[in-house]
């Protein structure tokens, strides 16, 4: 098997028995990144040199026998993580000059496990998007069809491990910006509990909904490196205080006896027929393997998007009030005034759908429309959990599509906000009520993947992992690579 | 709910944005119709509902020592400042 189709979990065990070298395997992505990423457009920064001193280290490391199963396995992390001494941009010209004075959590643990430092990938501006269309840096392209978008936010994460440019890569989900694009380009995107990694130095959009994940090859490969980025953080007020386990010595549980929640809301209309009927043929999958199957209903999910696009652009509203043009960021040329600084500064910075989702939250906040938007919306996210924590009494894990459609065309969707925020209707609910879920790839429609999601009670991290594998190991939908990167 | 050019005009000075006269006709129609959509929540009924704070129960403001933990590193930050002098953030003149 060639390197570039292992797994991060094989390239790890590979290094540890010697096979080859961390500086040999990281050649080969750079290699990879320099021919693939001017079309893809995955990366908006390459950290080629520094990617070469992670790989000496890690050598070195292993030589010691003291590497890891991550030690000189080479990762990306989405541009929303900030990397101390590198630009990180959260794809936007408001931090198109921001190079981060600090690394996040996430970053710094993923560089104690021995990883490699790829590069930064490419997202919607702020991660807002479900098509990595909003980027300052132009869209990015999906490695099984260039005139498609990869979803979004985490569109270059995804684009990047599906074109084997990157083994793994990190990303965060706010309303299913790493399960929705793992499912549009065929890969495990896993979003973890609220709280169970850190959010220090992770760029924020809305605080109560943002969670990093990883988007991989596999549940091994997400239980690997959810492993070496969850914990508790001093720095995160928000990140639980409990113990993270082992997640990959739990991988082998058997999903015999498993009790499977169909939600009945996921199947009706606009879900595209192809799609509906792989994820029914997965399920009844588990079923074949003693799983057992029972259709539920939760009577306010389909008030999830409404919910969201009232939470969120509040949150968001509030969050980016940060950028101002004077501590850091995009500043306006010649300002009159002070005002004339904030309001240049921000209308230059932003793209239209960060203006339009900050404008929505302005409203939704201001006196006399707080009651009517935000507390309904509060109260409806409420209703939604009650409907989670109600099915979670009776079954195991959740299941259902995890978008509506497969990957769909560059523009196709750009000029109708309502139209590309229903892309996230499956997703946004495990967000409201800060629950784990995973993408894993289950089928194809017209040539292209489509994703199983599988949504846990909080902390269920390691169920869904074990079903994800137990998945994977009677499968090979996630081995699937499109051919122009074989 | 339908905006009007004057409503997106003060929504855009309350989030301290300039919106170009191009842009303002594409918000009036984007905002109004994402407002509209939402609109749907208010049939939800939520009489009893208390409004969600957390995803977790029982979560608390966790507390530490009160020290010192962070070192003074102004240089490093300021450096991404578009305008500094002596250690100070440059604005256009606010007193006349």
């Amino acid at each position: 098997m060639s390197l570039h189709a292992s797994t991060a979990a094989e390239i790890g065990r590979a290094l540890a028995a010697r096979e080859y070298s961390s500086v040999e395997v990281t050649r080969h992505f750079l290699e990879r990144i320099e021919r693939a990423n001017p079309a893809l457009n995955a990366f908006v920064t390459v950290t080629a040199e520094r990617a070469l001193a992670d790989a000496k280290r890690a050598d070195a490391r292993i030589a010691r026998g003291e590497g890891g199963p991550l030690t000189g396995v080479p990762l990306a992390h989405k541009d929303i993580f900030c990397t101390d001494g590198i630009l990180t941009s959260c794809g936007s010209r408001m931090l198109a000059n921001f190079v981060a004075p600090y690394d996040a959590t996430v970053v710094a643990k993923l560089d104690a496990a021995g990883m490699v430092l790829l590069g930064k990938t490419n997202m919607d501006e702020f991660a807002m998007g479900s098509s990595n269309e909003t980027s300052h840096y132009g869209p990015v392209r999906n490695p099984w069809d260039a005139a498609r978008v990869p979803g979004g936010s985490s569109g270059g994460s995804a684009a990047a491990v599906a074109a084997r440019i990157a083994p793994v890569a990190t990303g965060t989900d706010t309303g299913g910006s790493i399960r929705q694009p793992g499912a549009l380009t065929g890969l495990t995107g896993f979003k973890p509990t609220y709280g169970r990694v850190s959010r220090y130095g992770m760029i924020a959009f809305a605080s109560s909904l943002d969670q990093a994940g990883v988007l991989a090859h596999s549940a091994e490969d997400a239980a690997l490196v959810l492993a070496a980025m969850a914990g508790h953080d001093a720095r995160d007020s928000t990140s639980v205080d409990v113990p993270v386990p082992d997640y990959a010595a739990g991988l082998d549980r058997p999903v015999k006896g498993l009790k499977i929640g169909i939600i009945r809301e996921f199947f009706g209309d606009g879900l595209e027929a192809e799609t509906g009927a792989a994820v029914r043929a997965a399920i009844d999958a588990f079923r074949a393997e003693g799983a057992t199957v029972e259709e539920l209903s939760l009577p306010n999910l389909p008030l999830s998007v409404p919910t969201y696009y009232v939470v969120a652009p509040a949150e968001c509203s509030s969050n980016l009030s940060r950028f101002d043009g004077v501590r850091f960021g995009h500043r306006c040329s010649d300002p009159k005034d002070l005002m004339d600084l904030y309001r240049r500064s921000r209308g230059e910075g932003f793209g239209a759908e960060v203006k339009r989702r900050i404008m929505t939250g302005t409203y939704v906040l201001s006196a006399g429309y707080y009651d009517a938007y935000y507390l309904k919306a509060q109260k409806v996210r409420s209703l939604i959990n009650e409907d989670f924590r109600r099915a979670f009494a009776t079954v195991d894990v959740l299941m259902g599509p995890t978008a509506p459609t497969p990957a769909f065309a560059i523009g196709a969707k750009t000029d109708d906000p309502i139209l590309m925020y229903l892309n996230d209707i499956y997703t946004i609910g495990a967000n409201l009520a800060g629950l784990p879920a995973v993408s894993v790839p289950c089928g194809l429609s017209g040539g292209l993947p489509v994703g199983l999601q599988v949504i846990g009670p909080h902390f269920a991290e390691e169920r869904l992992l074990a079903v994800a594998h137990a998945w994977q190991r009677a499968t090979d939908w996630h081995r699937r690579i499109p051919e122009a990167y074989a | 709910m339908t905006l009007t050019r004057r409503d997106v005009e003060n929504i855009a000075l309350l989030a301290r944005l300039e919106i170009t006269e191009a842009e303002l006709p594409v918000y009036v129609g984007s905002l109004s119709s994402i407002l509209a959509f939402v609109e749907q929540l208010s049939a939800a009924p939520t009489a009893d509902v208390l409004p969600m704070a957390h995803p977790l129960e029982g979560q608390s403001q966790p507390l530490r020592e009160d020290r010192v933990t962070e070192s003074d590193r102004h240089d490093a930050y300021q450096a991404n400042a578009p305008a500094v002098e002596a250690g100070l953030y440059l604005v256009p003149k606010v007193i006349e």
